[in-house]
């Protein structure tokens, strides 16, 4: 249930933020201070994000297939391959590397 | 850009040619929308495989609509992250959809009902087409087009990516986990053009990594957009000087 809850705040939340884009007075929004958090939230956001993703399960550090699968990404975007290619190719070294029993 | 009601016909200069001009934008926004849709899958899959439903899944890019936060909820979710945190990240990772808002009012004039479609469909990919096309017209028909387009795309291939992610089982087979992985850095690569948005992100890498084994689930993240924000507020003028927007 909690995660129904979830869904629909962030839904709410997400859809009065686009909203207010519209509606609040520029001033507010296009303040300075305002304008330098909100321009570098989402680079530490999924920086963060990825490490979660990649290294923690739970409340422990580990590394496993997704630290492969992660490398093999980045490669990927070095080769600027788009989207949906570098999360096959992220998905797929991790699984071949379980499949072949390199890694859990 | 009013319509001609005389279009110089063969004539070389493109400007001139308004139908041409539309047809350009229309492809540019169905080919961001199609590409945009494709990723729905992964995160459809990785939905389900997060443990929410698919129906969770579904309403979550129909209500919600806006990728980075869409991962960021089922991430944090997925991870044993309590409903607190995986909002208030999605939440901060929406913030940006609020400074599109911002720069398209004077192209969308919104009025009446019509401000909640546009509000709903206001998004990286929109935005991006949007401001990239040179007068009012164009901008709001690369506004309408690639924002429904990736609206109707990105539900489809949701629900598809859910329902595969439902049958195909133990997600770690695939290596499902590491496409999250995948999709987070894909998200962020782009932002990585000025030294700013680097430090930053390195900074809220190695917060994440020290906090991991400290704190409850679900606030690391927070913890680096917190130390992100604060980096942003001290970071010298200077060194701003001749970067890019960050």
């Amino acid at each position: 249930m909690s995660t129904w809850i979830a869904v629909i705040t962030a839904s709410v939340i997400a859809f009065g933020l686009k909203l207010a884009g519209y509606t609040v007075p520029r001033a507010r929004l296009e303040h300075p201070r305002v304008l330098r958090v909100t321009q570098v939230l989402p680079a530490a956001l999924l920086a963060s994000l990825v490490v979660l993703q990649t290294f923690s399960t739970g409340t422990h550090l580990v590394l496993d297939a997704r630290a492969a699968g992660l490398g093999a990404a980045v490669v990927a975007l070095l080769l600027r391959a788009p989207f949906i290619v570098v999360v096959i190719v992220a998905a797929a070294t991790a699984a071949l590397l379980r499949l072949g029993g390199f890694a859990s | 850009m009013t319509d001609d009601p005389t279009p110089p016909a063969g004539t070389p200069d493109p400007d001139d040619d308004v139908g041409a001009a539309r047809r350009a934008v229309v492809r540019q926004g169905v080919s961001v929308a199609v590409a945009t849709s494709l990723y729905g899958v992964s995160f459809g899959a990785l939905s389900v495989a997060g443990g929410l439903s698919v129906a969770q899944t579904c309403a979550l890019s129909l209500l919600l609509f806006s990728g980075g936060s869409q991962f960021a909820l089922i991430g944090i979710l997925g991870g044993g992250g309590t409903a607190g945190a995986a909002v208030a990240a999605a939440s901060l990772l929406g913030v940006r959809n609020a400074l599109y808002g911002l720069q398209l009012v004077p192209t969308m004039l919104p009025t009446g009902w019509r401000r909640f479609a546009l509000a709903q469909l206001t998004i990286d990919e929109s935005t991006a087409v949007a401001v990239s096309q040179s007068a009012p017209p164009l901008r709001r028909l690369g506004f309408w087009v690639t924002g429904l387009g990736v609206y109707a795309g990105w539900n489809l291939m949701t629900f598809l990516g859910a329902l595969a992610g439902d049958a195909l089982g133990d997600p770690q087979r695939y290596g499902l986990d590491a496409a999250a992985s995948a999709a987070f850095v894909a998200l962020l690569w782009p932002r990585l053009r000025a030294r700013q948005p680097v430090a930053i992100a390195i900074v809220g890498a190695v917060v994440t990594t020290v906090l991991v084994p400290v704190i409850p689930q679900g606030l690391p993240v927070l913890a680096a957009a917190l130390v992100g924000a604060l980096i942003a507020l001290w970071w010298p003028d200077r060194w701003r000087a001749g970067e890019a927007a960050g």
